[in-house]
C-alpha cells in the first residue's frame, strides 16, 4: 500500500509540472501581450513561477519520499527529536531572503505602472487625458474631448462600447463609474483597474500592436456582469486621426439631415 | 518553565452548570441533554452536524455553478425542471450571481468557521486542556443557538422579493446598498446582512469562551507550552476573532443602515443606477465604496487565518500521532502561528491592489503579504521534519493530514503571485485566485476537517470509522480535488474572470470551454464521491467497532477520558507532567509517553 500512496502523492508534482509545461500549447496560458509594460509583468510572473516551482517540487517530492521511506512498518521507534535550531534558522532565513528579494524586485515595475510621477507626460497626461471612460450597468462609454481638450460642451464625442486608440502612443484616460463598481480589464494589455463611483482614476498604457481586443468587466456589477463587453481597437496613428475626424463630422451631421425642412 | 502543583483541582473558574463526573451525576431530560445542552461535547456535535449539512448545501450550489460554466444556458438534466421551472430548466443570469454569492457565504460562515471553531473548538478545547467543560457553558449554548436566526435569515433571503443576496460574498457597495442595482439587493441583501450579524454573534460568544477556557481552566501542570498545537491554533484564531470581528459587525451594521436608513456610509453622491438617478442621488451622500472594502477585508483577511490555523493544528497533532514522532520544532510552530495572526492584521490591502487605492499603500501591503508566506513556509518545513525519521502509520486520518500538507503547499505558494502587485494587476479576480483560495480552504481546511473527524470520531462516539471506506474516500477525494482546482491556475493565467456567467461570449475565453468542462466533470465526481464519507460516518456512528480510551496510542489528555466522555469529561484525577508529543521517548517502553502519565 505504501508504494500506492507514494505514487499518489508523487503524481501531484509530476502532473502539476506537466500541465504547466503543456499549457501554452493548448492556449491555457497568457494571451498575447500587446502593451509596453506587459512583458515586464509576464517576466515577474515567470520569476516567481520558477522560485515557487522549485519549492513546490522539492517539498512535494520530499513528502512522497517520507511516505515511501518511513511507512515500511520496520520495527523500533522513530527518532526521538524535538527539532533542530540550526535547521529552523536556515529554513527561516533562506525563505525570508527569497521573499524579500521577490518583494523588492516587484517594486520598480509597480511604481512604473501606477505611480502618478511615472505617468506619461507627452501628448496626453493626467491633466490632458486622451479620453474619459465611463462604466455603467452594463456598458462602456468612451468620451473624447473637443479640439480644445474640453470634456464639457456639445463637441464632445461619445463612443459606445468602442475604445479606439492609436498604436505606439502613450495613452492616458480617466476611468469613472456612473453606478456600481466595475473594472476595466484588457487581458492583452495586462491592465486592470476598478472603476469606482465617486473617483476619477487616471490610467495609462501603450499598445504596441494594432488589432481588436476584448474589454472585459472584471468586477461584479450585477446580473449582466458577464456580458459587459467592450472593444479596444488599436489603430495606426493615421487611421486613428481619420477615425476621430469622421466622428467630429458625424457629430454635426448625424440626425441633422432631416432638420432642413423644419 | 513554571509548573503548577500536581495535586490541585483545575484552576480558575468553577463553571456554572458543570458537574464532576465522579459524583453528583444527575440525569438531564432529553431536551436539556441534546437540544438546549450546556455540555461542550453536545454543542460541538451540534455544530458538527449543522456544518456538515451546510457543506452539502454549499457543495450543491458549487455543482450548479460548475454546470453553468461547462454548459452555459443549457437545460440542467434531471433536476433542472424541478429547480428552475420558470426559466426552462436553465440557470438565469440573476440566479447565477445568487449562486456564487451564497456558495461563498454558506461555505465560509456556515461550514468552515462553524466546523473548525464551533465543532472542534467546542469538542476539543476542554478535553485537550483537561477541563471539565467550557468556562461559560450557557454562553456556549447561546453561541450555537445564535446560528438559528442566522440560518433563518439566510433562508429568508431566498424567499424574499428579488431573491437572495447577489452582490458576491464580499457584498461590495454600491451594488449591495442601492436597491435598484440588482434583484438580490432589493431585500435579499438585508437578510444577508442580518444573517452575517448573527453568525458574528455566534462566533464572538464562542471566541470569548475558547480564549477564557484555554487561559483559565487548564488541568494542573498543563502550562501554555504543553498545550497541543490544535489548542494553540484554536486559541490564536479565537484571539483573531475577538479583535477582528467587531470591525465586520460594525461594517455590516453600517451597510444595513445604508440600506434601510439612507445613511450613505458607502454610497457616493450623484449615482445614476438603472437610470433612476435623482432619487438615489438624494438618498445617499458623501460615502465611499472603498471604506467598505477596507472594513470588510480588515475582518475577512484575518478570517482566512481563522479558517486555516485550527486546521494546521489538527494536521500537526495527527501527523505526530501517526508518525509516532514528536512534532518537529514545537515552539517555532507556535511562534509561526502567532506571526501569521499578527501579520494577518496588516495584509488586508492585498485584496485591493486594483481598487483605486493609493499605489504607495499597495506597495507596503505587498511587502507584508510576502512576509506572511514565511511562517507558512516554516510550518511546512516543520511538518516534513516531523515525518523525517518517523514510523508512519498510514491510517485514514494520517492520509488526510498528508493530503492537507501536500495541497496546502500549493495554496500557500500560489499566494506569492497574488502578493506581487504588478502581477496581481493581471491575475486579480481571475481563476488563479479561485484556485489559490480553494487550495487553502477546501483542499487545506476541509481535508484537515476530514482528518480530524476520522481521528476524534472514537472520542465523539466511542467507535472507529471504517478504514476501508475511509481510504476509498480519501483517494477519490484527493485525485478529484486536484482535478477540480489545479487546472484553474492555468485558465486563470489565460485571464479567465471569476463570477462570469458565460465567459465564452468573449473571444479571449472561447477556447477555454473544453477545459472548464473537464473541471466540471471532476467537480461532479468529487461531490458524488462524498457518499463514501456519508455512509461511513452514519454507519460507524451506530455500528462501528467499539474502542477504549486511547485507540491511536496518543499522548494528549483527551485520550485519558472515557470514549465518549461523560458529563464533566474526566473520571479520574488528571495532572499533566510533560509536553504533548512524547512519541518514541526513550523513557517509555512503549513508543509513547502520555502527558498524564506520572514520572
Amino acid at each position: 500500500m505504501r508504494l500506492f500512496y507514494t505514487v499518489l502523492f508523487l503524481l501531484v508534482p509530476i502532473v502539476g509540472v506537466w500541465t504547466f509545461a503543456i499549457a501554452d500549447d493548448y492556449g491555457w496560458w497568457f494571451p498575447e501581450n500587446i502593451s509596453s509594460f506587459g512583458g515586464e509583468i509576464d517576466r515577474l510572473f515567470d520569476v516567481i513561477m520558477y522560485m515557487v516551482g522549485f519549492t513546490f517540487i522539492a517539498t512535494e517530492v520530499l513528502l512522497a519520499w517520507c511516505i515511501l521511506r518511513y511507512s515500511d512498518k520496520s520495527p523500533g521507534k522513530a527518532d526521538f527529536s524535538h527539532g533542530n535550531h540550526k535547521l529552523e534558522l536556515l529554513w527561516t532565513a533562506v525563505p525570508a531572503l527569497a521573499l524579500l528579494f521577490i518583494a523588492f524586485s516587484q517594486m520598480g515595475t509597480w511604481a512604473d505602472i501606477k505611480y502618478a510621477g511615472s505617468f506619461p507626460d507627452s501628448e496626453y497626461s493626467i491633466d490632458r487625458p486622451m479620453a474619459q471612460v465611463y462604466a455603467s450597468q452594463f456598458d462602456w462609454r468612451v468620451r473624447y474631448p473637443d479640439e480644445e481638450g474640453n470634456f464639457e460642451g456639445t463637441d464632445v464625442i461619445e463612443s459606445a462600447f468602442d475604445f479606439v486608440v492609436p498604436v505606439d502612443t502613450d495613452v492616458v484616460f480617466r476611468l469613472r463609474s456612473r453606478d456600481v463598481l466595475h473594472s476595466f480589464f484588457v487581458p492583452q494589455l495586462r491592465l486592470k483597474q476598478d472603476a469606482v463611483p465617486g473617483m476619477d482614476i487616471p490610467v495609462w498604457f501603450r499598445a504596441e500592436k494594432t488589432g481588436e481586443y476584448d474589454i472585459i468587466c472584471a468586477e461584479l456589477c450585477g446580473w449582466g456582469h458577464y456580458k459587459m463587453a467592450g472593444r479596444l481597437r488599436v489603430l495606426e496613428p493615421d487611421d486613428y486621426d481619420s477615425w476621430l475626424a469622421e466622428q467630429r463630422v458625424a457629430l454635426y451631421t448625424n440626425g441633422t439631415e432631416d432638420r432642413e425642412d423644419v | 518553565m513554571s509548573s503548577k502543583p500536581a495535586s490541585a483541582r483545575p484552576l480558575g473558574l468553577d463553571p456554572a452548570g458543570t458537574v464532576r463526573a465522579d459524583h453528583d451525576h444527575h440525569e438531564l431530560g432529553f431536551i436539556r441533554k441534546y437540544i438546549f445542552s450546556t455540555d461542550h461535547k453536545v454543542i460541538g456535535l451540534q455544530f458538527l452536524f449543522t456544518g456538515l449539512f451546510f457543506l452539502v448545501i454549499g457543495g450543491a450550489m458549487a455543482m450548479a455553478i460548475r454546470w453553468q460554466l461547462a454548459y452555459p444556458w443549457t437545460e440542467m438534466p434531471v433536476i433542472g425542471k424541478l429547480l428552475f421551472p420558470n426559466t426552462g430548466a436553465v440557470i438565469s443570469p440573476e440566479f447565477y450571481t445568487v449562486l456564487f454569492t451564497m456558495h461563498g457565504t454558506v461555505m465560509i460562515f456556515f461550514v468552515i468557521i462553524p466546523l473548525l471553531t464551533g465543532a472542534f473548538g467546542n469538542f476539543l478545547i476542554p478535553l485537550m486542556t483537561g477541563a471539565p467543560d467550557m468556562a461559560f457553558p450557557k454562553l456556549n449554548m447561546f453561541g450555537y443557538w445564535a446560528m438559528v436566526p442566522a440560518i433563518v435569515c439566510a433562508v429568508m433571503g431566498f424567499l424574499a422579493e428579488g431573491g437572495a443576496a447577489a452582490a458576491g460574498w464580499t457584498a461590495y457597495p454600491p451594488l449591495s446598498t442601492v436597491t435598484s442595482a440588482a434583484p438580490g439587493s432589493l431585500s435579499g441583501q438585508t437578510w444577508w446582512l442580518m444573517a452575517l450579524f448573527w453568525v458574528g454573534v455566534s462566533s464572538m460568544m464562542g471566541a470569548v469562551n475558547y480564549a477564557t477556557t484555554i487561559v483559565k481552566m487548564r488541568a494542573p501542570g498543563m502550562t501554555m507550552f504543553r498545550l497541543p498545537l490544535t489548542i494553540w491554533g484554536l486559541f490564536i484564531s479565537a484571539l483573531l476573532q475577538l479583535f477582528a470581528l467587531p470591525v465586520l459587525t460594525a461594517a455590516t451594521i453600517m451597510q444595513l443602515l445604508d440600506r434601510v436608513a439612507g445613511t450613505g456610509f458607502f454610497t457616493p453622491t450623484n449615482l445614476l443606477v438603472n437610470n433612476m438617478g435623482p432619487e438615489i442621488a438624494n438618498q445617499a451622500a458623501g460615502g465611499h465604496p472603498l471604506l467598505w472594502q477596507h472594513l470588510f477585508w480588515f475582518y475577512s483577511h484575518p478570517a482566512v487565518y481563522i479558517m486555516v490555523l485550527p486546521a494546521m493544528g489538527f494536521a500537526s497533532d495527527i501527523l505526530s500521532v501517526n508518525a509516532r514522532k514528536p512534532v518537529f520544532g514545537y515552539k517555532p510552530m507556535v511562534y509561526s502561528m502567532s506571526a501569521i495572526a499578527g501579520l494577518g492584521f496588516v495584509v488586508w490591502g492585498h485584496h485591493m491592489f486594483t481598487s483605486g487605492m493609493n499605489p504607495a499603500i499597495g506597495m507596503s501591503f505587498m511587502v507584508m503579504t510576502m512576509m506572511i508566506a514565511l511562517p507558512s513556509a516554516i510550518k511546512v518545513f516543520n511538518w516534513l521534519g516531523t515525518l523525517w525519521g518517523s514510523r508512519i502509520r498510514l491510517t485514514t486520518p494520517m492520509l488526510f493530514s498528508l493530503g492537507f500538507v501536500s495541497m496546502f503547499i500549493i495554496g500557500g505558494l500560489s499566494g506569492i503571485w497574488m502578493a506581487s502587485t504588478p502581477v496581481d494587476v493581471y491575475i486579480h479576480d481571475t481563476y488563479i485566485v479561485v484556485a489559490h483560495f480553494h487550495y487553502v480552504v477546501f483542499a487545506g481546511s476541509v481535508f484537515a476537517i476530514f482528518s480530524a473527524i476520522h481521528h476524534w470520531f472514537p472520542k465523539m462516539f466511542g467507535r472507529l470509522m471504517n478504514e476501508t471506506l475511509g481510504r476509498i474516500h480519501f483517494v477519490g477525494t484527493f485525485i478529484l480535488t486536484n482535478g477540480v482546482f489545479y487546472m484553474m491556475h492555468q485558465i486563470g493565467v489565460a485571464g479567465l474572470m471569476r463570477r462570469t456567467a458565460d465567459p465564452y461570449a468573449y473571444e479571449t475565453y472561447a477556447h477555454l470551454q473544453p477545459l472548464n468542462q473537464l473541471i466540471s466533470y471532476c467537480a461532479f465526481g468529487l461531490f458524488a464521491w462524498q457518499i463514501f464519507f456519508v455512509v461511513n460516518f452514519i454507519h460507524s456512528m451506530f455500528w462501528g467497532k467499539r474502542v477504549g480510551r486511547n485507540p491511536w496510542k496518543a499522548c494528549t489528555v483527551e485520550w485519558d477520558a472515557p470514549s465518549p466522555p461523560g458529563h464533566g469529561n474526566f473520571d479520574r484525577e488528571l495532572a499533566v507532567h510533560r509536553g504533548p508529543y512524547e512519541y518514541a521517548s526513550p523513557e517509555s517502553e512503549d513508543d509513547y509517553l502520555p502527558q498524564s502519565q506520572p514520572v
